[in-house]
């Protein structure tokens, strides 16, 4: 537990004393803040234009929902966004100690294979949960001009919160079986993206096989969670994938120690 | 304190070390003698459980280094041939770091990173940022931090390369004293630096212990009393009187007789080539030379590079 909380610690210093992590998590900030203003701003133009409409016809305005016309795609855009983002704050997780040696240390000092794992994922997912909450400051100026619904944005949140640790997972699984931190991260975009959009090819290949890759594929659990809806069958999804990341660079790492 | 036995580790099908057996007593402190390449650095990977062997046995402290890692790890401090360092880190944070993920108590951390920044002379880059210091500075917080936890063993790999005269006598000097209540492997190529640090020696060379003694008897051998064999056609009582009777020869020794040839091993006086001597000896007494050749040549190779490769350091 000890070196768990130490290497932990280690980890999220060295983000934050190289400019990595301020630069990710800065233009994470700046691009998502950029897709609010221009999807809130359509929002506000459609409001207006529909309220004249109506002006004109003499008719009750429409109420325009923030939550599903702003908030809705917005949560989308981050989605994907994090799949751009998170390759390049896991490629160094276990890549850079190799290269620079220090894997060396870790292995021969007692340390469990799962308290290093667990430990270089807790850092890249503590520095996501920064960058989410810094884009949540978005969400609640909107409470200034509106009265959007708090429910469905949390658990937006926490569908981000979920798909990211699954991206995360699987990128300190690609940086646990190279030393090299492109060839980490483009590994890692690339996996990502295939099971991201796996669902697309389910109308070309029959309805048993469709019906499977629509299920394994990343974006389709999230909706729900952008509308609002936590289904416990999508928090299992993501944290079973979670898991399994992990647990691939559990077994990388630890077959070092005994493989020939 | 340290057992191995049989050792062997192949890359592919390309052996590094085969059959390296030694033992290492507590408070010993063993050189680990060889040329570059020679199966130094992999098998004290096997021994820190960096890597597994593929045959044979090592125990640290009486615990398996395969079966019973945990216990071997807690036990030993190493440093690598590249020193382990995150160079954003300060000197001081590395070693805390250190410190916590070998255990040690939280108590005792600050006094115990003090006391190896003392010892290995790096306070005053205490608040430094490892990546901007210089070779020798990095060196030395390597070794720092194999001893920060106060292990019983301690496991270095080239522990003086990269330091200037100075430091690599205060570094040997530390060595020295470490042993005792440590024991200690040391590896290196140069042959002196074993003879001032270590009471015994372990020569390795292409994956294969050649020699295990104490310096001062390696360098004895060293000093060259060369082994000649020798296979001669005569009366074998005669010959070996004649040989004997050359003042440059130490020691006869008659091995093997048959077809009438009798095998001779004859060692020299130090630094004196006798084949010239034995070959005009035989000849003179018309006895017939089938053979001649010196023995023990891998052994003098060697050392032979090893005192080459010396060349390159400078001492004062």
């Amino acid at each position: 537990m000890r070196s768990y909380l130490a290497i932990t610690d280690r980890e999220l210093k060295s983000y934050f004393v190289s400019p990595i992590a301020y630069i990710v998590i800065a233009l994470f900030v700046l691009i998502t803040g950029i897709f609010f203003y221009l999807i809130i701003s359509n929002f506000v133009e459609l409001s207006f234009r529909y309220t004249m409409q109506a002006q004109y016809y003499r008719m009750a305005a429409p109420k325009l929902n923030v939550n599903s016309m702003a908030i809705r795609p917005l949560m989308h855009n981050m989605s994907l966004f994090a799949l751009f983002w998170l390759p390049l704050l896991t490629m160094r997780l276990i890549a850079e100690e190799k290269k620079m040696g220090t894997i060396e240390l870790l292995f021969t000092s007692p340390i469990r294979t799962t308290e290093l794992v667990l430990a270089k994922f807790t850092a890249s997912t503590t520095v996501f949960v920064a960058m989410l909450t810094l884009t949540f400051l978005y969400m609640v100026s909107l409470f200034f001009f509106g009265n959007p619904e708090l429910g469905p944005i949390l658990t937006g949140y926490l569908g981000l919160l979920l798909i990211g640790m699954s991206y995360i997972a699987f990128g300190l699984f690609f940086s646990s079986i190279t030393d090299n931190q492109i060839i980490a991260a483009v590994a890692t975009f690339a996996f990502i993206l295939f099971f991201w959009s796996i669902g697309w090819m389910s109308g070309f290949v029959g309805p048993g096989l469709g019906s499977f890759l629509e299920k394994i594929s990343l974006i389709n659990h999230f909706d729900d969670f952008a509308k609002g809806v936590i289904d416990l069958g999508n928090v299992v999804y993501y944290l079973s994938v979670t898991f399994f990341g992990i647990f691939l660079s559990y077994l990388a790492l630890e077959s070092k120690k005994w493989r020939l | 304190m340290i057992e191995v036995k049989n050792l062997t580790r192949y890359y592919g099908q390309k052996p590094a070390i085969q059959d390296v057996t030694f033992n290492v007593e507590k408070g010993e402190v063993l050189g680990f003698l060889g040329p570059n390449a020679a199966g130094k650095t992999t098998t004290m990977r096997i021994l820190t459980c960096y890597m597994p062997a593929t045959d044979g046995t090592a125990k640290v402290a009486g615990f398996d280094v395969f079966e019973q890692s945990m216990e071997v790890r807690r036990r030993i401090g190493y440093l690598p041939e590249n020193p382990p360092l995150y160079r954003e880190m300060t000197v001081e944070g590395y070693l805390r770091f250190v410190g916590k993920i070998k255990g040690v108590d939280s108590r005792d951390l600050k006094r115990r990173v003090d006391e190896v920044m003392d010892r290995t002379n790096i306070t005053n880059v205490r608040k430094s940022i490892i990546g901007k210091l210089s070779k020798g500075y990095r060196q030395r917080v390597g070794l720092a931090q194999a001893l920060v936890h106060d292990p019983e063993v301690l496991i270095l790999d080239e522990p003086t390369v990269g330091l200037d005269p100075k430091q690599i006598i205060d570094v040997r000097k530390l060595i020295k004293e470490l042993g005792g209540d440590h024991t200690v492997i040391l590896s290196t190529h140069i042959l002196p630096e074993v003879s001032q640090t270590c009471s015994r020696v372990v020569i390795i060379n292409e994956g294969r212990v050649v020699a295990e003694d104490t310096p001062e008897n390696l360098t004895r051998r060293l000093q060259g009393n060369e082994k000649i064999y020798l296979e001669v056609e005569g009366p074998a009582e005669a010959v070996e009187n004649q040989l004997k009777g050359l003042s440059v020869v130490s020691m006869v020794q008659r091995e093997k007789e048959h077809d009438g040839r009798v095998a001779f091993v004859v060692e020299s006086i130090p630094n004196e080539d006798i084949r010239k001597d034995l070959a005009k000896t035989i000849v003179q007494n018309g006895w017939g030379l089938f053979e001649l050749r010196p023995v023990g040549m891998s052994l003098e190779e060697v050392f032979l590079r090893l005192t080459t490769k010396e060349e390159e350091v400078s001492y004062s």
